[in-house]
């Protein structure tokens, strides 16, 4: 039995105007054009969203779960990034 | 996305630990992360059972389509087995982030080496199945798959969400049916009732084997793939059932049906398990022509498959002439 493989796609949708296109899932499709109608059939069948994009799977890059606390760990200790980190008197209004 | 590690490292113990510790928080495992062997196996073999499940589960009310009573009626069929079609993609999609592959997974169900629902090998004789169908294969199907928007491997669990969201006009659609042949001539209400004793028992056997025969149960629970025991299920789906059957004027094909005051609860008879059995050997009323159909859908389709993918090529390669 012949079987070509289509490449994998990931779908993001825009639910609404003003929000980002969030990761719903994934297909496969012989190419963009396609990728793209069959995300609307199969993500959108019920006003899901106004804005569609397919992505090929193998164009992203991601951080590996391994690294996940050395890749994260430099955001870890600077709690002065926090607003909470600095004390402002009661007092004083609109800050 | 990526094909998940399957091999335990040498620093496992930590690993197996972490693993343990996010399902115990309720945390969700994600393809990447480092996950047992087993578990991995289990959620393949389950998740591919109900992508089938879906997929082979369009013959039974597509045999009615182009039979359908009504434009109206059609037009629900037709939205309905479009969406058990897509049902099937996202569950082959989150397969696939276990690194397993749609293409092997298809001959795999062709080939008979995994199962589908029982259910889709009984045949639908007349329109009420249709409504049947609907109310309680989908109904139960929901009991079964509500708790799975829980389950702790997240693409499986995000899948599980889109569907229930989508079941629930199934099973309101088929009530809707019923309601209006109950509305109908004497003859339409004994179709009903003679659908309802055909479909009831095949229903209560969706939940699988009772909780002494389910010995895979117990891990599944602790690894929270699964929440409730199959059994716990049916009865779920029976309390809920019940009511429903009285609101529409038929009657459940069960003389042991009784109110369980103690229990608050309502009993019920023992399904005829040597069925099931058969059913699940492949000795059911349409087991080898579901899987005849599937299997041609599949090979008249490989063209169109060759087609789209040469197209696509001969695209490429005239872009990088430009």
């Amino acid at each position: 039995m012949s079987d070509t493989s289509w490449p994998l796609y990931e779908v993001f949708v825009r639910p609404r105007r003003g929000l980002n296109h969030v990761h719903v899932g994934s297909l496969h499709a012989p190419d963009d054009r396609k990728a793209l109608l069959a995300a609307r059939d199969l993500y959108t069948r019920r006003n899901e969203g106004v804005s569609l994009w397919v992505v090929p799977s193998s164009a992203i890059t991601a951080s590996t779960p391994d690294e996940r606390d050395p890749f994260f760990e430099p955001s870890g200790d600077k709690v002065y990034r926090h607003p909470t980190f600095y004390d402002i008197p009661e007092d004083v209004p609109h800050i | 996305m990526v094909p998940v590690q399957t091999e335990a490292p040498a620093e496992a113990p930590e690993l197996a630990e972490r693993f343990e510790a996010v399902v115990a928080a309720e945390q969700r495992i994600e393809p990447r992360d480092w996950m047992p062997e087993a578990y991995r196996a289990t959620l393949v073999r389950q998740i591919a059972q109900h992508a089938h499940s879906e997929i082979i589960g369009m013959q039974p009310e597509g045999n009615w389509l182009t039979r359908a009573p009504s434009l109206r009626r059609k037009a629900i069929l037709l939205a309905k087995a479009q969406d058990e079609a897509g049902h099937g993609l996202y569950l082959y999609a989150a397969a696939e982030t276990l690194g397993v592959d749609r293409a092997d997974l298809t001959e795999r169900l062709i080939s008979g080496r995994q199962k589908y629902s029982s259910i889709f090998n009984y045949p639908t004789l007349n329109y009420a199945d249709v409504g049947v169908i609907g109310w309680l294969v989908d109904g139960a199907a929901i009991c079964n798959q509500v708790p799975l928007c829980r389950c702790s491997y997240g693409p499986y669990a995000r899948a599980m969400v889109r569907i229930c969201k989508e079941e629930s006009f199934h099973q309101r659609q088929g009530y809707e049916l019923l309601m209006t042949l109950m509305r109908g001539t004497e003859a339409q209400r004994r179709m009903v009732q003679d659908a309802v004793d055909r479909w009831w028992w095949p229903s209560l056997m969706m939940f699988g084997p009772s909780d002494g025969d389910s010995p895979n149960t117990a891990r599944s629970m602790a690894w929270r793939i699964k929440r409730h025991t199959n059994d716990e299920l049916r009865q779920r789906f029976v309390d809920m059932t019940v009511p429903q059957a009285e609101h529409l004027g038929v009657t459940l094909p069960d003389p042991e049906l009784r109110w369980n005051e103690e229990r608050g609860s309502w009993d019920f008879g023992e399904p005829d398990w040597t069925e099931l059995q058969q059913v699940i050997k492949g000795n059911g009323p349409c087991n080898t022509q579901r899987i005849s159909v599937r299997k041609a859908a599949h090979e008249n389709g490989a063209w169109v498959r060759e087609a789209a993918a040469e197209y696509a090529r001969k695209q490429k390669e005239r872009e990088h002439d430009v």
